[in-house]
């Protein structure tokens, strides 16, 4: 509409404006002393006991039941949880906000590949003030160093994604596919399903700037290296080479679906079998829950197929954590309801409603590990996913500024789902258009 | 006589205030952003006109400023010829349920363009949309409207849509208010409907047609909401830097950068300016 494009504009023209007041701070964020706690436990307790109000944004479904019982256990707290939208849509939210120097959150799930990126900008709070460190040992090892930046706390895991394959067994019995244990054998069953049935394909992919970075991250490819400011980034490293060769193959034969992950168009795919298998985190289960209520019994997780047979190496995919703002008012509150969402009680509670977490107690439990999964046919699916967990290849890092990355992946990556070019082309795009930007900001970028 | 003077400020003080709130002070405030530069390492410094330059030489704002001129040149013509066509025939008195006609032609402007484009966007799908139906119904294959090389032609037939209606309004309310002895007096002349249309109605339409060129230029510089809108279902063929408007969106939101997003609004402002005025010094020349 005219007038609704002209008001927009004008929109946009007047948060500019509102931007005025978060302008001006010239930190450059390379600090790397960590703070001294002056917040002790008993505090925070008092804090909790004390009450208030708290602002919390996320999108993570299992939080639901863990602000209510929170706000049983204390009746003082209240506590407002706002869905603003998952992910890229959040951190857009969350930075004009901060920005702006109002309506800042006091709590934000923000994901690994994007918390260093806020640690950098001063958006959150470093964790140590309240002795986050005596934390060491709570959480699993992946995703407790990579809520860390030096010997900085800035987040608490809440969930973990170490990769598996979760398949329709409908569609793979259907058309006698064996689990693929190897890349080598996923290829194939891709073939073998898409000549069996041309509606349906083996997974969907049209450009996905987390997935392909999880790839390259289980096939060895290391193609970010960050030193503090100074930033290395290389996509034609062997590792990543590998994973091109295999997806470039299913891409020219058009062995993946066409179909833009999270869509509508997608959940029906994932429900109806023409989407029969995805390679994402072991967060996936409550989604498909409560996204693909038309699937429930057809699915399954099998472990995460291997660049050679008999190898068990998996990487992260997505996970997030909770943060403090800097901006919150509130701060102790704050952190007294994000130990209880991801150390105490919250943490049991989210694991029953089929998050995966990130807390070796949870993790370790039999419970845990024997829990069957109606949806998933009864399996007992952690058993899987905990051994994803526990084979993470160690060493990968994200950029300081992941969340610009991956918003422009598509600009030229997509290319080579369109027909434009290859991904290792795309892939070099990507890596010019990263470091051009990481100069602009000031990066050293080797 | 100063007193008088007073009394009139007053009157307009209210829309002056709200004018310099909301129009004036946005726009100095991008002009004042856009000569600063605020880096994550090193914080915000004065660059003067570095961001201007930049921009001259930035060739994705310029690929951008590219496709919505594109977009004007073909769209823009293709609509108002469709409003033109319309207005006449309501306006001929011998079609049959004109009033009904000039609502339902008029409808799709009340429609959001958020929802208007999702609508479209469920149309478009090949995989789950009406394009499949289609391919599958005819055993034809349809070429996909969301891959690169057609997405802004599907845009077009989503803004036409839109404002096909619109645009048709206006034209309609002009040929409304010529007096009628006009056509009584030509057809007693003998001219015929087409003569009448020739002589009589185009050039009572003159000024209308500028003013409607004039709203869908702006609105072709402006294009935002559809490609975002569709972004979701085509992320491959709708580029971050799609439009000006939306490169300097995706440069604020997604990058951050706020002052090389306000130099390119500004510098997409004047440009918009720029082609208005030459459209209508053309048009006002001709007329004289």
């Amino acid at each position: 509409m005219r007038m609704t494009r002209r008001r927009a504009l004008l929109g946009a023209a007047m948060s500019l404006t509102l931007l005025a007041a978060g302008c001006g701070s010239s930190d450059d964020g390379t600090d790397s002393t960590p703070a001294k706690t002056t917040v002790s436990d008993a505090d925070v307790e008092a804090a909790l006991q004390a009450g208030g109000n708290l602002t919390v944004w996320a999108w993570e479904p299992t939080l639901t039941k863990v602000v209510a019982d929170f706000q049983i256990k204390y009746p003082k707290v209240k506590v407002n949880l706002i869905k603003n939208g998952s992910g890229n849509d959040q951190y857009t939210a969350l930075q004009n906000a901060i920005k702006a120097g109002t309506g800042v959150p006091d709590v934000a799930q923000i994901e690994y590949y994007a918390l260093s990126q806020f640690a950098l900008s001063k958006a959150v709070t470093d964790l140590n003030t309240f002795g986050a460190k005596s934390l060491d040992g709570t959480f699993t090892p992946g995703p407790w160093s990579s809520v860390h930046a030096g010997d900085k706390i800035y987040g608490l895991p809440m969930d973990s994604g170490p990769m598996a394959l979760f398949y329709n067994k409908e569609v793979f019995d259907k058309y006698g596919i064996a689990i693929p244990k190897t890349w080598e054998d996923y290829a194939a069953a891709a073939a073998k399903l898409h000549q069996a049935n041309p509606k349906a394909w083996i997974t969907s992919d049209s450009g996905d700037a987390g997935f392909t970075t999880s790839m390259i991250w289980q096939a060895g490819g290391r193609p970010y290296k960050v030193d503090g400011t100074t930033v290395s980034i290389n996509f034609a490293d062997p590792g990543t080479q590998k994973w091109t060769g295999l997806w470039q193959g299913l891409i020219d034969k058009k062995l993946l679906a066409p179909i833009p992950g999270w869509s509508d168009a997608w959940y029906k795919g994932l429900g109806d079998g023409t989407i029969a298998s995805l390679v994402i985190g072991a967060w996936m289960p409550p989604n498909l829950e409560s996204g693909v209520k038309a699937a429930s019994g057809k699915w399954r997780v099998a472990p995460m197929p291997q660049w050679a047979a008999g190898e068990k190496v998996t990487s992260e995919n997505g996970g997030s954590s909770l943060a403090v703002t800097e901006a919150s008012q509130n701060k102790t509150l704050a952190y007294g309801f994000m130990k209880y969402a991801t150390v105490a009680e919250g943490a049991q509670s989210r694991t029953d409603e089929g998050a995966f977490p990130a807390t070796t107690a949870q993790i370790n439990a039999d419970a845990f590990k024997n829990k069957e999964f109606p949806y998933l046919g009864g399996q007992k699916a952690n058993e899987v996913l905990a051994e994803a967990a526990a084979n993470v290849a160690p060493g990968w890092s994200y950029l300081p500024f992941q969340v610009f990355a991956n918003s422009v992946y598509n600009d030229s990556v997509g290319k080579a789902y369109t027909g434009g070019g290859t991904l290792q082309d795309g892939l070099k795009g990507w890596q010019d258009a990263s470091t051009k930007y990481g100069q602009e900001q000031g990066f050293t970028i080797q | 006589m100063t007193r008088r003077s007073w009394i009139g400020w007053q009157f307009v003080a209210p829309f002056l205030a709200v004018f310099a709130l909301v129009f004036l002070a946005p726009i100095a405030y991008s002009a004042y952003l856009s000569l600063y530069r605020t880096k994550l390492i090193g914080g915000t410094s004065f660059v003067g006109a570095q961001n201007y330059t930049k921009a001259l030489h930035d060739p994705q704002f310029w690929s951008a400023v590219g496709r919505v001129s594109l977009f004007l040149i073909v769209q823009v013509p293709i609509m108002l010829l469709l409003a033109l066509l319309i207005a006449l025939a309501i306006d001929s008195g011998r079609l049959y349920g004109a009033a009904f006609f000039r609502i339902s032609i008029f409808l799709p402007y009340a429609v959001p363009a958020v929802v208007a484009t999702l609508m479209w966007g469920f149309m478009y799908g090949s995989q789950f949309g009406l394009i499949r139906n289609l391919n599958e119904w005819f055993g034809v294959t349809l070429p996909d409207p969301l891959a690169p090389n057609l997405v802004l032609a599907a845009i077009g037939n989503i803004t036409t849509w839109e404002f096909v209606g619109y645009n048709m309004i206006i034209l309609y309310a002009a040929l409304r208010v010529v007096d009628p002895s006009l056509y009584e007096a030509a057809a007693i002349d003998g001219a015929g409907q087409f003569r009448i249309i020739r002589a009589i109605k185009l050039p009572a339409l003159r000024g209308p047609l500028l003013i409607t060129t004039m709203f869908s230029i702006i609105g072709s510089f402006q294009l935002f909401t559809e490609p975002v809108v569709l972004r979701t279902i085509a992320p491959n063929a709708i580029l971050t830097y799609f439009t000006p408007n939306y490169y300097a969106w995706q440069l604020s939101v997604g990058g951050q950068q706020f002052n090389y997003s306000a130099t390119v609004a500004v510098v997409m402002g004047l440009l918009t300016m720029l082609v208005a005025y030459l459209v209508q010094a053309r048009a006002v020349r001709k007329a004289v």
